[in-house]
């Protein structure tokens, strides 16, 4: 019952701001047009998924950025931990992650058009490259970070060198790796809504750009808000996940 | 290595002059590395795109983008859209990190402020706010103030959450000993709580850096007109991909340079600190 309470006082200030927009909405102190009242949006969103439109694009935007940050896990994950590993192959490929690390990877956008075009690769391989970096990033300083000891220890007793990085190097680079991941996840949601807004035919990005052009403002704000809380959720989702993968760490 | 080296029979001297040797030649031998894998990277692309395996407009050579680039210089549209580009991430950036530090500053004094922010803050954070692009141009039309409003939106949220981490570390003996001087609200928080927090607000401004220019660019990109963004945009319809290129260069450049430029910046504020020793 306490933590009821607790809870509800905490979230209280985001019922205090969404009654503030029914209220300004409904005294026309703003053109209803710009800010249409919470109501008339939850309605346009029972609309959009009774004819199916906001799953459909839903499920589109959810593959690609899906596809797009486990193709960036595996070789992003891979390619740090190799990185970690050979000094050689980090002597080489370390300039060119630091070059491609500053570049705001939504200068990306044309080019993944103009190569692989509207669909879905497009937008599959720029969620791909940007979160690529990421999680490299953090493969590299967890795997680097392994305990000297640890990795001389498991040597000395006739660990391989595969045996070496799963069962030593991998572990102790996790907390590292997935908090890497978790940034690449924030970074997929923006990238996946950015390229969807400026040229696409399918997802959420297209559809808040649709229903914005024919004005159906009342539907745009409901797959707006829809996207918001997808991005909230999957970002709680992962911490869980996270904190459940690492239970084994004091 | 270093414990190894220095239990060798050669007398310490020597040994550490060695090792620095040892150590020049191995940061040469780095710069080296890194200087031949980028100059490989690009005359691979160049030997690519001429090889006929890829039409040009898959990827034109980097001979032809950097004559790209070179025109646009001397045009002069170059300097426009670079100037634009960095003045919205920029003004949006500096009014995210002031306006951040500030509220983060508040939550950290208020209850109140807290109270309220809290949740906003915590469920903000993780949201992609880049959906909200539409409603802001619904609001606030197609031109600067738009663009700057939605790279604020985006960036505030690292800088206030890092400020608050930043203050809530910051050692309690130092509070109290500068409370026994008899420091006052104020000075407390300009002398000795900012500048102990300040590492870690350094951290969440260098996090909200690249978000700026990369909202600042998808911006530009949504809403058209000048700017590197507007720019690739327009070149990408016209289906001129070494425009395209041109663009993700320019951008590249800004990016490497803006980043480059707030990491000394962090060295520079952070010389009174144990982090900037370390680092050899």
């Amino acid at each position: 019952m306490q933590a009821v309470v607790q809870t509800a006082v905490r979230y209280l200030p985001i019922a205090l701001l969404a009654l503030a927009w029914e209220v300004v909405a409904r005294l026309n102190i703003v053109d209803t047009l710009a800010l249409p009242p919470l109501d008339k949006v939850a309605v346009a969103w029972v609309d959009l998924i009774r004819d199916g439109e906001l799953l459909d694009n839903g499920v589109a935007s959810i593959y690609r950025g899906f596809a797009g940050l486990l193709l960036a896990v595996i070789v992003g994950g891979g390619l740090g931990v190799v990185m970690a590993r050979s000094r050689l192959f980090d002597m080489f490929v370390n300039p060119l992650v630091e070059l491609f690390y500053p570049l705001p990877k939504s200068a990306l956008i044309p080019v993944t058009v103009l190569w692989l075009g509207f669909g879905d690769g497009s937008k599959i391989l720029l969620i791909f490259l940007g979160c690529m970096i990421p999680v490299t990033i953090g493969a590299y300083n967890g795997a680097r970070g392994a305990d000297h000891a640890l990795v001389w220890s498991a040597r000395s007793m006739g660990a391989g060198r595969l045996r070496l990085i799963w069962d030593v190097v991998m572990p102790s680079a996790l907390p590292e790796l997935l908090n890497g991941v978790r940034t690449a996840l924030a970074l997929a949601f923006i990238l996946l809504v950015s390229s969807e807004l400026i040229v696409s035919q399918r997802g959420f990005g297209y559809l808040i750009g649709y229903l914005g052009s024919s004005g159906a403002y009342e539907g745009m704000y409901a797959v707006v808000l829809t996207v918001a809380f997808l991005g909230f959720a999957a970002d709680r989702f992962y911490q869980s996940v996270m904190q459940w993968l690492l239970r084994w760490r004091e | 290595m270093a414990g190894v080296e220095q239990q060798s029979s050669l007398p310490q001297a020597e040994a550490a002059i060695s090792l620095d040797a040892l150590r020049r030649f191995d940061a040469a031998f780095r710069t080296g590395a890194g200087i031949f894998s980028i100059v490989a990277v690009l005359v691979a692309w160049e030997i690519f795109a001429r090889s006929g395996k890829v039409t040009a407009f898959m990827l034109p050579p980097f001979s032809v983008v950097l004559e790209r680039i070179y025109t646009d210089a001397v045009v002069g549209d170059l300097w426009r859209n670079l100037g634009l580009t960095v003045y919205r991430a920029m003004a949006g950036f500096v009014i995210a990190a002031v306006g951040g530090i500030a509220l983060g500053a508040l939550m950290s004094r208020s209850r109140i402020v807290r109270w309220f922010f809290d949740p906003l803050i915590s469920v903000g954070f993780p949201m992609p706010k880049i959906a909200f692009l539409p409603i802001i141009i619904l609001w606030f039309g197609l031109y600067d103030f738009s663009k700057i409003s939605i790279v604020v939106f985006d960036a505030i949220f690292p800088v206030v959450t890092a400020t608050l981490a930043g203050i809530a570390s910051v050692e309690k003996e130092l509070i109290w000993s500068a409370r026994n001087m008899g420091a006052g609200e104020r000075e407390m928080m300009w002398q000795i709580v900012l500048p102990a927090a300040l590492p870690q607000i350094l951290t969440g401004l260098q996090v909200a850096l690249p978000i700026a220019l990369i909202v600042a660019i998808v911006a530009e990109m949504q809403m058209g007109g000048y700017g590197l963004g507007g720019a690739m945009m327009t070149a990408s319809r016209f289906a001129n991909s070494a425009g395209v290129f041109a663009g993700i260069v320019e951008i590249a450049i800004v990016g490497y340079g803006l980043i480059k430029a707030m990491a000394v910046m962090r060295r520079r504020l952070l010389v009174w600190h144990q982090e900037t020793s370390e680092r050899s």
